[in-house]
């Protein structure tokens, strides 16, 4: 004799609650609502009866069925819930344990140094253009109002490959290059590797510097110093005093050294700025009318400055470096200090 | 230059302290350097006289003096000196002196002798670094005064670093009329006395070459004292300049020398022969020279000679053979105005530098040799003697340099300093600084004086209105400037997203030498034609780099010898290489790895950094600007020839090389790990193409996975490149996604598994299709490369 309803249900509901997983519980909803589940089965004796108890019955069956559904689809929560919390369980991992993969590397700090420059003046409409560093001595020299014997020529210790070809000893080469092919209105930034012949302690027989020149109609001192002035203050973030000393530059007339107040004793006199309080950041000046010559720009309807800056300078002061020679040994354990 | 403050101050003394001293100087664009005291500290020491002494009982070297020192006893000191006798005058320290490094003088017992002080050498008080015994001191030096006033010792030496524009500040002179107009103080030469002639005997003095020597002045002195001492203040103000006493007639040529900028020099007339004749050297002519050296002259080279021989070099330096030595009784003093252009560079051809050179080559002033040659003669007849010729004076007047005017416009200068000045005071400043000025309706015309070779034109008159008014007073203004729109260049990538991409992938940049050792260069690119330096600053750093590996290598190394070994290096910049004469420069961008793949790190087994690596960081950047580059096998002499690839550019354009440093040179250069370099040509790497829009297909792509046997030699890109040219317009990609070799494939060939995705713009493909696609390629690729499809 088959099972009664109520007989399956209770039985049903049983399975349900011995259920111990989800493939069982799975197993469970076949047996009873698959094909051949048991009420499947029990609808489809229906059709034996006749129409009047059909319906009766079918409801009875109807409700046993929802019951047993209810209870399957909590129990399938429940054990849902078991797995997933049995799983979090399993699958914690040390999260202070290092990432994998590539590390980032870091720039030079003379190329951070080199971009910061570029940035501040670009911001204001300056252009950046590059030069050979092998040069002609017209370019570096005689363009520049600096002709053959002249005693600045003995300041630069120039590196010579015959004797009209020389390393670069400045990147002001690149304001007669630009100033031989453009027409004012002109601002621009020439940043580069310079060489002199000297090496020791301070100096190395490479280093990097950035020129800069404004020329247009109307261009005063005045101009200049609040362009360096401005400058200054925006590389060192800084609201730090600065001064501007009469000096000599062949290619500039009336000329000028600019001092800062030291950056690594604010002022109050240190090794580094020899006690003085005061360190010298870069040349500048108004550009000598022998040079607008050379390049025909008229001087009476233009005028213009100039300026050049050591970048190591900058980047030893910024950072603290203590020794140049450091920026060429490339020594891993320096470099990656400046991320 | 280094001067005496105490000297400056009695040409013009500001009651200003020397810190303000020293910053007005700085200001005024003549920069000081340092400031350092005279003499080292001490005190308490005396002018003192031995007025008897005796040898000491117990000690053979030492004798017990009896030294006045003013007061009514005389005190008893116990001296070693050797020098030390009765009569003699001597810096005495007192009971409670402290010498330089806090030597405290306390009374004393010598060998049980009482001394009550010390006689002290110039060492012992700090003014000269050696001494042979006790400092003598001039007989009628006043005893009992303090040792510090009597020498002055309570002085400053300034020095300045003057710019080569300055020459006129090479002196005291120089410096002081500098001061004053600082300061708004009156100040004037000092002329100097005209020496009286005492007899008729002249050289001739004959000049050749008028241009570069326009006046050439000479005199005889005659019976000087050749032994004579140069008094203790001039040697003090000497040392305190920097120059080093040496004999009363070249101490007064340098003491003039320093005073008033002048160069002077005296031949001992008994060892010329004949007349004095200035002009060119002949070639080959030789000079032997003071200081030791003969040199061969070319015949741009400006001499003073005798009937015989080249005696000097012009402005530079005196020859040995008629110098004034410790016999020298008759002098003949030289003063000339040499022309800047005829001495410059000539000291440095010949590498020399003298304080004279110095000054002739930026300019002495031409108005200033009768008062010079006067001073030294006054001073020489002072201290040694003699009596005194007339002055031969030889010049040229036409070719001296002549001071025009210069016109300043007052429109031009407020114009260039953004300031108003009252006319007034550019009138005084002008005239302060030796100028004379004549006002004109819109400005001025100023003649500078003889001294100044800087002031030719408008913006140089400028600039001393600017010097003198003070730079830090002059008007700021803030950028008020035209603007225009910046460029935005989409063809060409940034050199600095490259970088970028570089570091983030883990190589460092690095920074080498531009120049480089010889050796490596050879050894990594021995094809390459090198330029080379004349002057390198060593001989391992002598020639360009034909390749930026050279400096990566050494960088590399620099980091293995100091436990890293994982290095991953980029540099950016030049190469240089001689192409038929023409020195190419060329950017590139070079990079080196070696070590470990990925920085040492848990779950992941470590492994060594290997071609496919750094092949994909080549990539990386070609990506960035969308380049399909090929990279083909090729030979490089630096590389390992079966790990190298020659790249190029889809048009065959040479881009630059990727490959293993070839094991050879690794252990010749000291490695003990492989490594990978690539190098790129920059301006090809960063050529971008500005993307063009393709429409999207609308139909769904098909992947089919083929696996393909072919002979080790056939490249993967011969079978991509096979399969692109046969698959037709269907291919969308390509994927390698596995090699395999051992069982199944025969030896000496290899398995290629391949996905390929296709998909057409118009159709979905259909089962026949694809078939058909592939029965077509697999055609092609056993004609083309004799591939086999693998069961």
């Amino acid at each position: 004799m088959s099972a009664t309803l109520e007989e399956i249900l209770a039985q049903a509901l049983q399975q349900l609650r011995d259920a111990q997983d989800l493939n069982q519980l799975d197993l469970v909803r076949v047996h009873h609502l698959g094909k051949k589940g048991l009420f499947t089965l029990q609808m489809k004796k229906l059709g034996t009866l006749d129409p009047e108890q059909r319906r009766a019955a079918g409801q009875v069956i109807n409700q046993a069925k929802d019951q047993f559904q209810q209870q399957l689809e909590a129990k399938k929560d429940l054990l849902e819930n078991a797995a997933l919390a049995a799983r979090l369980a399993g699958e914690g991992i040390d999260v202070t344990l290092p990432g994998r993969g590539q590390a980032v590397a870091g720039l030079h700090p003379v190329t951070t140094t080199l971009r910061r420059i570029s940035k501040i003046f670009a911001s204001v409409g300056f252009q950046v253009v590059e030069g050979p560093e092998i040069e002609d001595d017209y370019h570096n020299f005689g363009a520049l109002n600096i002709p053959a014997h002249h005693p600045a020529r003995a300041m630069h210790d120039t590196f010579y490959f015959d004797a009209h070809t020389v390393l670069r000893t400045h990147t002001s080469p690149v304001q007669i290059r630009v100033m031989e092919s453009e027409q004012p209105p002109l601002k621009v930034i020439a940043p580069g590797r310079v060489y002199r012949c000297d090496s020791d302690i301070t100096h190395t027989p490479m280093f990097h510097q950035v020129e800069g020149f404004l020329v247009d109609t109307d261009v005063s001192f005045a101009d200049l110093k609040g362009v360096v002035y401005e400058f200054l203050r925006a590389f060192f973030e800084k609201d730090i005093q600065v001064r501007f000393r009469p000096s000599y530059f062949p290619f500039t007339e009336p000329s000028a050294e600019v001092d800062i107040e030291c950056v690594m004793c604010g002022g109050e006199g240190c090794r580094v700025c020899s006690h003085t309080g005061w360190l010298e950041v870069m040349g500048c000046g108004m550009i000598h009318p022998e040079v607008f010559k050379a390049v025909n720009i008229d001087s009476e309807t233009y005028s213009g400055f100039a300026f050049g800056m050591g970048v190591e300078r900058l980047a030893m002061l910024r950072y603290g470096i203590n020794d140049l020679r450091l920026f060429f040994e490339n020594d891993l354990k320096f470099l990656e200090q400046f991320k | 230059m280094q001067i005496s403050e105490a000297w400056l101050r009695e040409y013009v003394n500001p009651a200003i302290t020397t810190e303000q001293l020293v910053e007005q100087l700085t200001m005024a664009g003549l920069e000081v350097d340092s400031v350092t005291p005279a003499a080292a500290v001490f005190s308490g020491v005396v002018i003192g006289e031995v007025l008897a002494m005796e040898q000491h009982p117990d000690a053979d070297r030492l004798r017990i003096c009896q030294v006045t020192v003013g007061e009514a006893d005389p005190l008893q000191i116990v001296c070693g000196a050797s020098n030390v006798r009765v009569g003699l005058r001597i810096p005495a320290a007192l009971i409670g002196a402290v010498l330089p490094g806090d030597f405290k003088i306390k009374k004393s017992k010598l060998r049980g002798v009482e001394s009550y002080g010390m006689l002290c050498s110039e060492k012992e008080l700090g003014l000269a670094a050696d001494a042979n015994g006790l400092m003598e001191l001039a007989a009628d030096a006043p005893v009992g005064v303090d040792i510090r006033d009597y020498l002055s010792l309570n002085d400053n030496i300034i020095e300045v670093d003057l710019t080569p524009n300055r020459a006129d500040c090479l002196s005291v002179e120089g410096i002081a009329r500098e001061v004053a107009v600082l300061n708004k103080m009156d100040w004037s030469i000092t002329p100097a006395e005209t020496a009286s002639v005492s007899h008729t005997n002249i050289l001739n003095v004959s000049v050749t070459a008028t241009d570069a020597c326009p006046r050439y002045l000479g005199r005889l002195i005659k019976g000087v004292n050749p032994k004579a001492e140069t008094p203790l203040w001039m040697q003090e103000r000497l040392r305190r300049s920097g120059v080093r006493s040496l004999s009363a007639v070249v101490d007064v040529t340098n003491y003039v020398l320093i005073e008033l900028g002048q160069p002077l020099h005296a031949f001992d007339a008994a060892k010329l022969t004949g007349s004095i004749n200035v002009r060119y050297a002949q070639t080959d002519e030789s000079v032997a020279l003071l200081n030791g050296q003969t040199i061969k002259l070319d015949n741009e080279t400006l001499v003073i000679a005798d009937d015989k021989q080249a005696l000097a070099l012009a402005g530079v330096m005196g020859g040995s053979e008629s110098a004034v030595s410790d016999e020298t009784q008759d002098v003949f003093l030289e003063c000339a105005f040499f022309s800047p252009q005829s001495i410059a560079g000539k000291a440095r051809n010949y590498g020399l530098h003298t304080d004279s050179s110095h000054r002739f080559e930026r300019g002495v002033d031409p108005t200033l040799q009768e008062r010079a040659i006067e001073r030294a003669t006054q001073l020489i007849v002072d201290i040694a003697g003699g009596s005194v010729g007339t002055i031969t004076d030889v010049t040229t007047a036409s070719a001296l340099p002549q001071r025009s005017a210069v016109l300043l416009r007052k429109q031009r200068l407020e114009k260039t300093l953004g300031i108003n000045l009252a006319d007034a005071q550019v009138v005084d400043i002008f005239q302060r600084l030796g100028m004379s000025v004549q006002t004109l309706p819109d400005g001025w015309s100023v003649t500078p004086p003889g001294c100044r070779f800087d002031i030719a034109i408008e913006a140089d008159l400028i600039e001393e209105i600017a010097r003198i008014v003070g730079y830090n007073n002059l008007p700021n203004s803030s950028l008020l400037m035209r603007s225009e729109l910046g460029k935005a260049t989409e063809a060409v990538l940034d050199l600095d997203r490259a970088k970028d991409l570089l570091v983030d992938r883990g190589y460092q940049e690095a920074i080498t030498y531009s120049f480089v050792d010889e050796d490596i260069q050879q050894a990594v690119a021995p094809d390459d034609n090198i330029v080379r330096l004349k002057n390198p600053i060593s001989a391992d750093l002598s020639v360009m780099r034909t390749t930026l590996w050279c400096g990566l290598l050494k960088a590399a190394l620099h980091n293995t010898n100091r436990q890293q070994n994982r290095v991953r290096f980029f540099e950016t910049g030049l190469r240089f290489i001689n192409k038929d004469g023409d020195m190419q420069q060329q950017k590139m961008l070079s990079g080196l790895a070696l070590g470990s793949a990925y920085s040492e790190q848990w779950g992941v087994a470590t492994r060594k950094v290997d071609f496919f690596d750094v092949k994909a960081d080549v990539q990386a950047l070609f990506s960035l600007t969308g380049t399909n580059a090929q990279f083909i096998p090729a030979k490089h002499p630096a590389l390992h020839p079966g790990q190298t690839a020659e790249i190029l550019s889809l048009q065959g354009e040479k881009i630059g090389w990727l490959g293993m440093l070839h094991p050879t040179l690794e252990k010749q250069l000291g490695f003990d790990t492989q490594v990978f370099l690539f190098e790129l040509d920059q301006d090809l790497l960063l050529n971008k193409q500005i993307p063009k829009f393709k429409p999207l297909s609308k139909y769904p792509s098909v992947r089919r996975d083929i696996a393909l046997i072919v002979k080790e030699e056939v490249a993967a890109s011969d079978i991509v490149n096979c399969i692109k040219d046969g698959a037709g317009q269907t291919l969308q990609e390509i994927v390698i996604f596995d090699i395999y070799r051992g069982k199944g494939v025969e030896e000496g060939s290899k398995s290629v598994a391949l996905s390929l995705i296709l998909q057409d713009f118009s159709q979905t493909l259909t089962d026949s299709e694809i078939d058909a696609i592939f029965s077509g390629l697999l055609e092609t690729l056993t004609t083309k490369i004799n591939a086999k499809l693998r069961d």
